[in-house]
C-alpha cells in the first residue's frame, strides 16, 4: 500500500493550501490542462482564504476546468502567461475589468521563470522585438541584432504536478505533462507538488529524476482525479 | 452550398500542406504551427525523416492515436492527443525554447493573418480585438533558421493576405523565407518577393489580381502542383 510509505513532506491538500496567503504570487504548472495540479486548484477554489492571487501560468486552464475554477471562485486578481484566449471566462473577466492580464511570449515566460529559479535578475532576448509586447522594454544591440530586456519571474508558492514522487520528494513527470512544472519547482519560496503515486526512495533511477527532492517542500496526493480514457476526470465521491 | 465551399477550402489547405511537405529536407527539425501547418504531418514520407518539434516539450511527435490509445498527458501545442515517434524525447518548456530561441529549429511552418511583401509576419493579433494570446508565435518567428508561411491566398472576406505593408500587429522584425498558398509559391530574398510557382488551376493574371504586394516573376517560374 502506497499510503503506508513514510513521506515526511506529505500533507493533505487542505493543509498545503492553508500555507498560501492572501495576495501571493503563485506559479502554477501546466500547458492547457496537461500537467495541471487539479486537486490543489480545486481545494483552493473551495476555500475562502488566499484571495487576490497573482497567477503565473501559461494559460488559465479552460472554462470551469483547472485554473478556470479559480476564476469562477474569484481568487485571481492578475494572470501572467502566454495564452488566455482558450478560456472564455478569462476573456470575459478581463473585459469586465475583474482580471488584470500580462501577456508574455511562451518562450520568454519559460526563460523568465528559469532565470528566476537560477538567481538571474533578467536577460536579453530577440523574441518580440519590434512588436506591441516590447513597447515598454529596454532595447540593446548585441552583435548587430536587436534584443529586449526581460526581468525574471519568481513566486511565493509553486503548485506543480508530477506523475510520481519518491518518499524523499524526488519527482518524475509523465510525457508532455512535464512542461512548465520542473522550472516552476525552482522559482518559488514554497513548492507544493501534487503527485499520482508515491514510491519508496531508491526505487527511482537517479538518471530519470527530473526534479531533485531539495526543490520540493510539500507533497500532496492527487486524490480527486483519475484517468479515464486517457483524460483526468473527477472521481465520484 | 456551404458544404461545397468547405470542401473546396479543405482541398486547397491539403494542397498547401502537400507542397510544403515536399519542401522539407531529410533529417531536419521542424516545428508546425497551428492551422494549415498541422496538416503537413499527414503528407510526410517516413523516409523523409523529418523530426517534428512541439513547443510544449517534445521532439519526435508521432501521428494522432486511435481513440482507445489517447493519453492526455501526451498532447501537441494545439492541445490535441498525439503519439511518441521512434527516437522521440521529452523536455521542459524552458528546454523547448532553448531549442527554438537558440536557433536549433531548421524550419518553422507558420500560419498567418497577413504577410508583407518583405516577408514580415502578422500571426497573433487582430486590430480592434482583444489581445490575450500569443503562445510561442513570436519565439518561432524570431529564431527558426527558416520560416515558411502556410496560408490561403485570401481571407474569408476575399481580401489578399499578402500585402504591401502589414496593418495587423507584427509578430517580429524577422521575415519569412517562403510563402505557400493554394495559388502560388513565393520566396523572399533581401526584402523582395519572388513568384516561383503558380498552381495549374490558377494563372499569373489571377495571382497578380489577388496579391496586393508587388512581386517579381522569377525567371524560372513554373506551373506546378500536385
Amino acid at each position: 500500500m502506497k499510503q503506508q510509505l513514510r513521506c515526511e513532506k506529505l500533507k493533505t491538500a487542505q493543509e498545503a493550501v492553508e500555507m498560501i496567503r492572501e495576495g501571493d504570487v503563485l506559479l502554477v504548472g501546466g500547458f492547457g490542462l496537461c500537467g495541471t495540479p487539479f486537486t490543489l486548484i480545486d481545494t483552493i477554489s473551495e476555500s475562502n482564504h488566499a484571495k487576490n492571487l497573482t497567477i503565473i501560468s501559461n494559460n488559465l486552464g479552460e472554462a470551469g476546468k483547472g485554473l478556470g475554477k479559480l476564476l469562477i471562485s474569484k481568487h485571481i486578481k492578475k494572470a501572467t502567461g502566454s495564452y488566455f484566449t482558450s478560456n472564455r471566462d478569462a476573456v470575459k473577466a478581463w473585459k469586465a475589468g475583474e482580471l488584470e492580464i500580462e501577456l508574455i511570449p511562451q518562450g520568454t515566460l519559460a526563460e523568465a521563470i528559469r532565470a528566476g529559479g537560477a538567481g538571474i535578475a533578467g536577460f536579453y532576448t530577440k523574441t518580440a522585438v519590434g512588436t506591441k509586447l516590447a513597447e515598454d522594454k529596454e532595447e540593446r544591440i548585441f552583435d548587430g541584432e536587436r534584443y529586449i530586456f526581460i526581468r525574471s519571474l519568481k513566486g511565493n508558492v509553486a503548485l506543480i504536478k508530477a506523475a510520481k514522487a519518491d518518499t524523499l520528494g524526488n519527482l518524475v513527470y509523465s510525457r508532455t505533462a512535464r512542461n512548465f512544472n520542473p522550472i516552476m519547482a525552482t522559482a518559488a519560496d514554497l513548492v507544493i507538488a501534487e503527485v499520482d503515486v508515491i514510491v519508496e526512495v531508491g526505487s527511482l533511477d537517479p538518471e530519470h529524476i527530473v526534479t531533485p527532492h531539495s526543490y520540493v517542500d510539500v507533497v500532496v496526493m492527487n486524490d480527486r482525479y483519475e484517468k479515464v480514457g486517457g483524460e483526468y476526470v473527477e472521481r465520484k465521491k | 452550398m456551404l458544404s461545397e465551399k468547405n470542401r473546396d477550402e479543405s482541398f486547397y489547405k491539403i494542397r498547401i500542406a502537400k507542397r510544403i511537405a515536399r519542401e522539407l529536407q531529410p533529417h531536419t527539425v521542424v516545428n508546425l504551427g497551428v492551422g494549415i501547418p498541422t496538416l503537413i504531418q499527414n503528407y510526410l514520407n517516413p523516409e523523409q525523416n523529418v523530426y517534428l518539434q512541439s513547443e510544449n516539450g517534445l521532439l519526435g511527435m508521432g501521428p494522432t492515436p486511435p481513440k482507445e490509445e489517447i493519453d492526455m498527458d501526451l498532447i501537441s501545442a494545439s492541445k490535441h492527443p498525439i503519439t511518441l515517434g521512434v527516437g522521440s524525447s521529452i523536455f521542459s518548456s524552458s528546454d523547448s525554447f532553448v531549442m527554438i530561441r537558440g536557433g536549433h529549429i531548421d524550419v518553422a511552418v507558420l500560419g498567418a493573418l497577413q504577410v508583407s511583401g518583405k516577408g514580415e509576419i502578422a500571426n497573433w493579433a487582430v486590430p480592434g480585438q482583444d489581445i490575450l494570446g500569443v503562445g510561442g508565435a513570436m519565439d518561432l518567428v524570431a529564431s527558426a533558421k527558416k520560416i515558411i508561411v502556410a496560408i490561403t491566398h485570401l481571407t474569408k472576406n476575399q481580401k489578399p493576405k499578402i500585402v504591401e505593408a502589414l496593418n495587423y500587429p507584427t509578430s517580429g522584425i524577422r521575415t519569412a523565407e517562403m510563402i505557400v498558398t493554394e495559388k502560388a509559391v513565393f520566396t523572399i530574398n533581401q526584402g523582395e518577393l519572388f513568384l516561383r510557382e503558380v498552381a495549374e488551376d490558377s494563372s499569373l493574371e489571377e495571382v497578380r489580381h489577388f496579391t496586393e504586394a508587388n512581386f517579381i516573376v522569377s525567371d524560372d517560374m513554373i506551373y506546378s502542383y500536385n
